[in-house]
């Protein structure tokens, strides 16, 4: 597989904190990778860089072959990247399908068209019963599974989530893995996230990167960084061995 | 042609249709009734509720407060007056000026907030800045007059000159009320428009929408320069009805408050709240001064008093307007209505 996503020794510096430390990985085509590491460990800063929230310091990022580094959110987003935020923002004041629409219209120029589109992301997210009501109104599951849906109308080839499996119930979590694992192998699309629900984490990603203070201390296949010593000692906690 | 019809007036609960049509035929008939002083009264409600239209497209569509619009106004008024005063140049061809000016300085405005960034409050003071500069500059515009006051030739009422705006009042109702109409249906149509969806998301989270792939200082902008040349046609309307401009009244920042009253009370962001709360202010206000009358109060400030109490009860009572309310009590729920 090629890596559809390549970042190479990016950096950030916020005033003395190195909130990444020359960070290197690749994420293959149609792959599901996640990031783990403690509160702090720049999983967040790394995502804002990807999304192009702010520049890397030093560095590059490409996605599909192309340097994306320093191109504002809306361009990445142009370029197939999606994304969700840790702390949701759907449009509050915008119906559940209204918020997938506005997805749905970066790359369908007819409201009718996005609105099928809608529809459809709508269904694969078990939302679509809930199409008319107001986002404001959603409980925390729904809206996280709104995020998803919004990002995923836009068609990205790579999808961003970042932390969207928090402060769920397992049988939420569970159902969010499902509803992933499908897309994955439905339509070859390309995960990256970002989650602490280890539950989630085994289920899903073929690959895992564990950050910590900035910097890569472990990446391999799940089975293989659950027993590395370094990741136990600094994020899984003893207990987890 | 069938399709366009369908898809004018898609979406709109039949009861709304034949509401819509009452009060359009009523509007169309008034001045057949209306004496002089109701007239007068109609035409400063459908002047309101035009500009509360364009207004509404950049604070309650796109979600971005301009308290500035006299701005627009004035460029619009000044303009076409300046054009046919000097050149004999009428007020449709002034128009083609007109417009272009106020758009033009609605993207200068715009593209200083946007592109440095600056939002919310600090973007609603730029809007009043740029409008108090305007005020001092035409102050001392001596092409325009400057505070002495820029005057048309007063009409005679023989006949009316559709061509040069000098005529009747009736002809000026007839034709904002055209304007009117024409933006409710431009405002619909730009509302459920692809923009109309990116310009919502933007003014519920900016930076969502951004993250959704839009170009929000583009949108913004588009945003920003429909407003103020739709509203710089009311402009034009004001300089030719009332035949005089003082930069101290037209582009005074109670102006910019004045138009966007309406929309605020009648309801931001929905397609019949700036019509709604046209008629609601200006007939309070007008009921207001005859009560008084009536009653034979003649204190100073008394209106201005009373005026702002019923502003307050409505406000806190209906704090997303009137229209949103009144539109569940007469069971019109459907969106875009």
């Amino acid at each position: 597989m090629s890596a559809l996503l390549s970042v190479d020794t990016i950096s950030k510096r916020f005033r003395g904190l190195v909130a990444v430390d020359r960070l290197t990985f690749e994420v293959p085509e149609g792959g599901i990778f996640a990031v783990i590491g403690p509160n702090g460990a720049g999983k967040t800063t790394l995502f804002n860089m990807i999304a192009g929230v702010f520049p890397p310091d030093t560095g590059t990022i490409t996605f599909a072959g192309e340097r994306i580094d320093g191109l504002t959110p809306d361009k990445i987003c142009r370029r197939g990247i999606g994304r969700t935020f840790q702390i949701v923002r759907p449009f509050p004041g915008l119906t559940v399908e209204d918020n997938v629409i506005v997805g749905a219209l970066l790359h369908r120029h007819q409201v009718e068209a996005a609105r099928g589109h809608a529809h459809e992301v709508l269904r694969r997210l078990d939302l679509y019963d809930k199409r008319d009501q107001r986002a404001a109104s959603l409980t925390l599951p729904d809206r996280k599974r709104l995020e998803v849906a919004r990002a995923l109308a836009t068609d990205p080839k790579l999808l961003l989530l970042d932390e969207v499996m928090a402060g769920l119930r397992p049988t939420e979590t569970d159902r969010i893995v499902s509803i992933l694992q499908d897309l994955n192998r439905e339509t070859g699309l390309t995960i990256l996230l970002i989650e602490h629900v280890m539950r989630a984490v085994m289920a899903l990603a073929g690959r895992i990167l564990v950050m910590h203070h900035g910097a890569s201390i472990a990446e391999g296949p799940p089975e293989q960084v659950v027993r590395d010593p370094a990741v136990i000692h600094s994020y899984l906690g003893a207990e987890a061995v | 042609m069938g399709g366009i019809i369908a898809r004018l007036f898609g979406g709109i609960p039949r009861r709304g249709l034949i509401l819509l049509g009452v009060l359009l035929l009523a509007l169309i008939a008034a001045p057949l009734f209306a004496g002089s002083y109701l007239l007068t009264v109609l035409i400063l409600i459908l002047y309101f509720a035009y500009i509360g239209q364009a207004w509404n497209i950049m604070m309650g569509f796109a979600g971005q407060l301009s308290l500035g619009h006299a701005l627009y106004v004035g460029l619009g008024a000044y303009t076409a007056a300046a054009l046919y005063v000097h050149f004999g140049i009428g007020p449709w061809i002034g128009l083609l000026v007109a417009v272009p000016v106020a758009a033009l300085a609605g993207a200068f405005i715009g593209f200083l907030a946007f592109r440095f960034r600056v939002g919310g409050v600090y973007f609603a003071i730029l809007t009043i800045a740029v409008a108090e500069f305007a005020r001092v500059g035409f102050d001392h515009l001596t092409w325009t007059k400057g505070s002495a006051g820029l005057f048309l030739p007063v009409a005679q009422y023989t006949h009316n000159d559709l061509w040069n705006l000098r005529g009747h009042p009736v002809m000026f109702y007839y034709i904002l009320l055209t304007a009117t109409v024409l933006a409710l249906i431009g405002c619909r149509a730009l509302l459920q428009s692809r923009m109309g969806y990116f310009w919502q998301a933007i003014r519920e989270d900016e930076e969502a929408a951004r993250s959704a792939g839009i170009d929000t200082f583009y949108y913004k902008m588009v945003a920003v320069v429909i407003s103020a040349g739709m509203t710089s046609f009311a402009g034009v309307i004001y300089a030719f009805f009332y035949n005089n401009l003082f930069p101290e009244q037209v582009f005074h920042i109670s102006r910019s408050i004045e138009i966007i009253l309406g929309p605020i009370v009648g309801g931001v962001g929905t397609l019949f709240g700036p019509i709604l709360g046209a008629f609601i202010l200006t007939g309070l206000a007008e009921t207001l001064s005859a009560t008084l009358e009536g009653l034979g109060i003649d204190l100073p400030g008394a209106k201005q008093v009373f005026y702002g109490i019923c502003l307050l009860l409505v406000i806190v009572a209906l704090p997303d307007g009137v229209w949103p309310w009144l539109r569940k009590r007469i069971g019109l729920t459907e969106r875009g209505s």
